[in-house]
């Protein structure tokens, strides 16, 4: 079981990487990941240099939904609106991008559960002893979302979560994130809760190569400058503040046009 | 099955900080060495270049440079009535994986322990009572090595790091501006202090004023370009705030990348492989020598290096595991005591104290990952825990490693972590708050332990590490009284509020604390209470050396890196001068 898991995730790492990159389905196993996977290599004499082996970012490309179902946008886009809501003090998490940001997670190596050990058992554990679940994050989505939009049917008088009322979703908000509210499925609500938030906050200040921080607008609002390599000059001119535009890696608006 | 290789003098087991150090000192004497790394080969120009190194998505929460544990993890519960089940995913500590492994995505900041720190036991008994080293079933010992037998190994590191401080000891004269507590240094640093940032000067100035004696944080970030005694080139660190979970870019951060690798790789008797895993160590039939070590490769092929010596350079909890399933040494028994391979796993016991102003910014992007200003008042035994019921320390730091939003943003006391209220505290708050970093020790403690799990398996199909730690009543006690001394200067700063973060209950695999995991694999001065002696040889296996903070009978109050490494250098300079002529036992038992 454990071993079948294993090849599998390097397969689907092996296409990620070309589906990222091009959106092409197949392309020679260049695995450069910066983990196991790569082919072992025996290294003396020099420190070695490969040109174009550069282990750049994989950012998100494409638009519209690719993992969410219609159902699920209603759902996340709701949430998330929820956890960081709109205003004029900075934008909120719809306003970021953030939706189509756990999209790209979800339906990348994050959403299979790379960097995740899923083999079992699976005894539930205690608080302390932190991620239990068989689910890989895309798969805890996907059920979470079914079992909490069950939720607000079977409790709340409601067709689904999207349709609750601002003040009834914080509620249930707060119900998953402190546990009172329980989920079928197999699904931990606290569990699913945090990592919403944590994925949210994720989209929000990420680089925008990502898919959100739309315009870099949640590091406006807080901010902080972005991809800067250099700050020497303003080490030591203390409580001055830094008059750096906001950049990001692929650089801001005014860098390049159309 | 396993092909045979030809046999070499010396196998490196796993090639970050150690593993470097070891391979170099040795080829060095003119020894034949293999390294072996399970992970890839990774250099400055191609995996960390300044372009996309600043991506805290990629490198902090997606884990790109971290151990995957999607192919290797350990079980983990706080006592052993629980049944531990496997850490699913990176938190509490992050794992390295990879040519120069933690030691490429670490903060830089290199630290000495304290003389009286190696002399736990006997130090706290003598001044404060048997009970005050065995109350909370502690089981901390002496290191069987001295401050000053390792201090030449120290300056070593700090010479090949080019390290940049002040030193506050210097061959026992006190100097202004260093730290006053520290044991007695031969030489100055390298390269000057760091530049201080504002948070940082406005923590020292509150310190200073409390009667407190700050200095500047010693780091692997250097002030200015170094040419080390290897002959590798470092530049000047430009503060962009991504060090620790990163790697350095600009080659300002001390690594086995910027500081030995380039020289090291030019020998002749030197090889690396990359993605080679080691499984075991071979011993002879009657337990006394190792043969070599099997490995297996990520394509599946299986190999025995033979070796006339084997260095396990691998992380702590790897270094153990790899002695278990090899056989060597007796494993740790907590409800006997008995036993030694596994025992006294120790961690470090961290809180912090945030502090918000109205009117001062802060600017926490202007960082680096030992920039700060630091106190060492109430570390170790400086100050007199008479009545206080615990012993050890903590330094306390006024630290901006960096500004990075996901992480690091700090919102005042009651704050909810989401909604309108909580985005409105990040827009107010980012530029105006800092946090103190309060570095605690972690003493031993019976019931902390390392041993083999019954359940799980990794995809080679061994079982995986267990481990069984909570924090000690010691350790709480410690840290609460340390946590109110940093409150004390962080008040004096005059801020609009303060808020404190304190270590309270249970040890959890969560939240995101240090990567300074220690013990299992103990040194000390007789095979009945430790793995390895004073040259990290393995009693039982003498052509066996166990490297890094796995030898540390306890953990101090300071980040492990400068001990290890010192360590590593000592065992060489044993091996180099003594083992070689005479292989055998250095220390007779």
């Amino acid at each position: 079981m454990v071993t079948k898991v294993n090849l599998k995730r390097r397969q689907l790492l092996i296409g990620s990487v070309a589906a990222g990159v091009a959106g092409a389905t197949a392309v020679a196993a260049q695995v450069h990941d910066g983990e196991l996977g790569a082919p072992p290599r025996t290294i003396r004499g020099k420190v070695p240099f490969q040109e174009g082996t550069a282990d750049a970012p994989p950012g998100a490309s494409g638009t519209g939904y690719t993992y969410f179902t219609p159902s699920e946008v209603a759902f996340i886009e709701a949430a998330v609106g929820r956890l960081i809501p709109n205003d004029e003090v900075g934008p909120g998490a719809v306003e970021a991008n953030v939706p189509f940001f756990l999209d790209r997670q979800l339906s990348g190596p994050f959403g299979r559960g790379d960097h995740y050990y899923l083999g079992g058992p699976w005894p539930k554990g205690t608080p302390e002893q932190g991620y239990q679940t068989r689910f890989s994050p895309a798969q805890l989505y996907r059920a979470a979302i079914a079992a909490i939009d069950q939720y607000a049917v079977a409790n709340l008088n409601a067709a689904s979560f999207s349709k609750l009322s601002p003040d009834d979703q914080d509620k249930t908000l707060k119900g998953l994130e402190s546990g009172d509210v329980k989920l079928d499925g197999g699904v931990d609500s606290k569990t699913f809760f945090a990592m919403l938030l944590q994925n949210t906050k994720e989209g929000y200040f990420s680089d925008p190569i990502y898919g959100g921080n739309k315009d870099m607008g949640a590091w406006k609002m807080i901010g902080f400058p972005g991809a800067h390599y250099n700050y020497k000059d303003w080490v030591t001119r203390h409580g001055e503040r830094v008059p750096f535009p906001t950049v990001g890696f692929k650089g801001r608006p005014g860098w390049r046009e159309g | 099955m396993a092909t045979t290789l030809k046999p070499v003098d010396a196998v490196l087991v796993g090639f970050g900080w150690t593993g470097a150090i070891m391979g170099q000192q040795l080829c060095d004497a003119g020894l034949s060495v293999v390294a072996l790394e399970r992970g890839p080969w990774r250099d400055t120009s191609t995996d960390f270049a300044t372009g996309f190194a600043q991506d805290e998505l990629r490198y902090m929460w997606r884990h790109h440079l971290f151990q995957n544990v999607t192919d290797d993890t350990l079980t983990i519960r706080n006592n052993v009535n629980q049944e531990a089940l496997p850490m699913r995913h990176l938190g509490s500590f992050l794992l390295g994986t990879g040519v120069g492994s933690g030691g490429v995505h670490w903060n830089g900041q290199i630290w000495r322990f304290l003389p009286t720190d190696f002399l736990t036991k006997s130090h706290n008994e003598k001044r404060y009572g048997k009970k005050a080293v065995t109350d909370y079933d502690m089981t901390v010992q002496d290191w069987g090595i001295t401050y000053d037998e390792l201090e030449p190994f120290y300056d070593q590191f700090d010479k090949l790091c080019g390290t940049s401080g002040k030193a506050g000891n210097l061959r026992g004269k006190i100097q202004p501006g260093g730290n006053p507590f520290e044991g007695a240094r031969a030489n100055e640093y390298p390269t000057p202090p760091m530049a201080q940032t504002y948070g940082p000067t406005l923590f020292g100035k509150a310190a200073a004023e409390l009667g407190r004696h700050p200095f500047p944080h010693p780091t692997g970030n250097l002030s200015q370009a170094y040419t080390n005694p290897l002959g590798a080139q470092m530049g000047e660190c430009t503060y962009c705030g991504f060090c620790e979970k990163f790697g350095c870019g600009n080659y300002s951060k001390a690594s086995p990348q910027t500081t030995i690798i380039p020289y090291l790789l030019q020998k002749s008797n030197f090889t690396l492989k990359t993605e080679c895993e080691v499984l075991r160590v071979e011993l002879t039939p009657d337990k006394k020598r190792a043969t070599g070590v099997t490995y297996v490769n990520s394509a599946g092929e299986e190999f025995f290096q033979p070796a006339e010596m084997v260095i396990l350079g691998a992380y702590v909890l790897q270094n153990v595991r790899l002695l278990l399933l090899s056989g060597i040494g007796k494993p740790y028994d907590p409800k006997t005591g008995e036993g030694v391979v596994g025992k006294n796993y120790a961690y470090q016991t961290m809180s912090s104290v945030n502090v918000f102003f109205d009117d001062k910014i802060i600017n926490p992007f202007i960082g680096a990952g030992a920039l700060a200003t630091v106190i060492d008042d109430f570390n170790g035994d400086n100050f007199d825990h008479g009545g206080l019921g615990f012993i050890g320390g903590a330094y306390i730091a006024g630290m901006v490693t960096g500004g990075r939003p996901i992480e690091m943003i700090y919102t005042p006391q009651g704050t909810p972590a989401w909604g309108m209220q909580w985005k409105h505290a990040a827009a107010k708050n980012y530029l105006r708050s800092f946090s103190l970093s309060i570095h605690g020790s972690s003493m031993s403690a019976r019931g902390n332990y390392l041993d083999l799990d019954p359940t799980y398996r990794d995809i080679h199909g061994r079982p995986m590490l267990r481990m069984t730690f909570d924090f000690t009543q010691n350790d709480h006690k410690m840290s609460d009284y340390l946590t109110d001394r940093a409150a004390e200067v962080a008040k004096a700063m005059n801020p609009r509020e303060i808020k404190l973060n304190r270590r309270t209950g249970s040890w959890s695999v969560t939240p995101y604390q240090t990567t300074h995991n220690t013990g299992g694999a103990i040194m000390g001065d007789n095979p009945k209470n430790s793995v390895v002696n004073k040259y990290l040889q393995v009693w039982d296996v003498p052509n066996v050396f166990s490297m890094g903070a796995g030898a540390f009978p306890q953990n101090a109050g300071y980040n492990p890196t400068g001990t290890l490494a010192a360590l590593a250098y000592m065992s060489a300079d044993a091996i180099k001068t003594q083992y070689i002529k005479a292989p055998g036992p250095m220390v007779r038992a």
